[in-house]
């Protein structure tokens, strides 16, 4: 069952490249999407998972995974990314 | 190894280029916009296909249910958070990149 292992190895890695934008990222809503990025790639590998080591309940860590996800952009966005406040200035001072 | 393993297994294996496509648009592309479009789109292909895949491989059909509800609600999630940061940037005034 074993090699059923290899495609989440491969998404890990593109995920965990993906993370690259964290530190790249001009605005703060880029940081969250890659954030966002690894909560579908998270979702994948836990999917995978499931099925290659007879776990059935990682899918259901999987459904917890993809509403909190939604759950942190959602809140992201309305909470902190706010633009009647200051637009333009903090962008860099939200590292 | 059933024939159906085998076609779950290619479609996983399928899946590994759409996440590849997803992270180097989100590192790639030039402004916000566009990494939502890599982000939002490649992504959630390459999920539909490992779902497609673990409904191959699984033997029950509730949870093949389950993963296609899954995949609903991350699209579902995507969709609304995709929204949400594209109206927000715009309200920030952030242009969209031009073709200098």
């Amino acid at each position: 069952m074993n090699y059923y292992l290899w495609p989440a190895l491969f998404i890990l890695i593109s995920v965990v490249v993906g993370l690259v934008r964290i530190l790249r990222g001009p605005t703060a809503a880029d940081r969250m999407m890659a954030a966002q990025l690894f909560g579908t790639g998270g979702v994948a590998i836990l999917l995978i998972l499931a099925q290659a080591m007879q776990m059935p309940s990682l899918v259901d860590v999987a459904l917890i995974y993809a509403l909190l996800a939604a759950i942190t952009m959602v809140v992201f966005v309305r909470c902190q990314w706010r633009s009647h406040e200051n637009t333009g200035e903090m962008e860099d001072e939200s590292h | 190894m059933s024939l159906t393993d085998l076609f779950g297994s290619f479609l996983l294996l399928l899946a590994i280029p759409f996440f590849w496509g997803g992270s180097l648009g989100l590192l790639r592309f030039p402004d916000i916009y566009t990494r939502l479009h890599a982000l939002t789109k490649a992504d959630n292909l390459g999920l539909g296909l490992v779902v497609a895949g673990s409904i191959l491989i699984s033997k029950e059909w509730t949870v093949g249910v389950k993963l296609i509800l899954i995949w609903l609600a991350v699209l579902t999630a995507s969709t609304i958070s995709c929204y949400l940061i594209a109206n927000a940037a715009r309200k920030r005034k952030i242009n969209p990149w031009k073709i200098p």
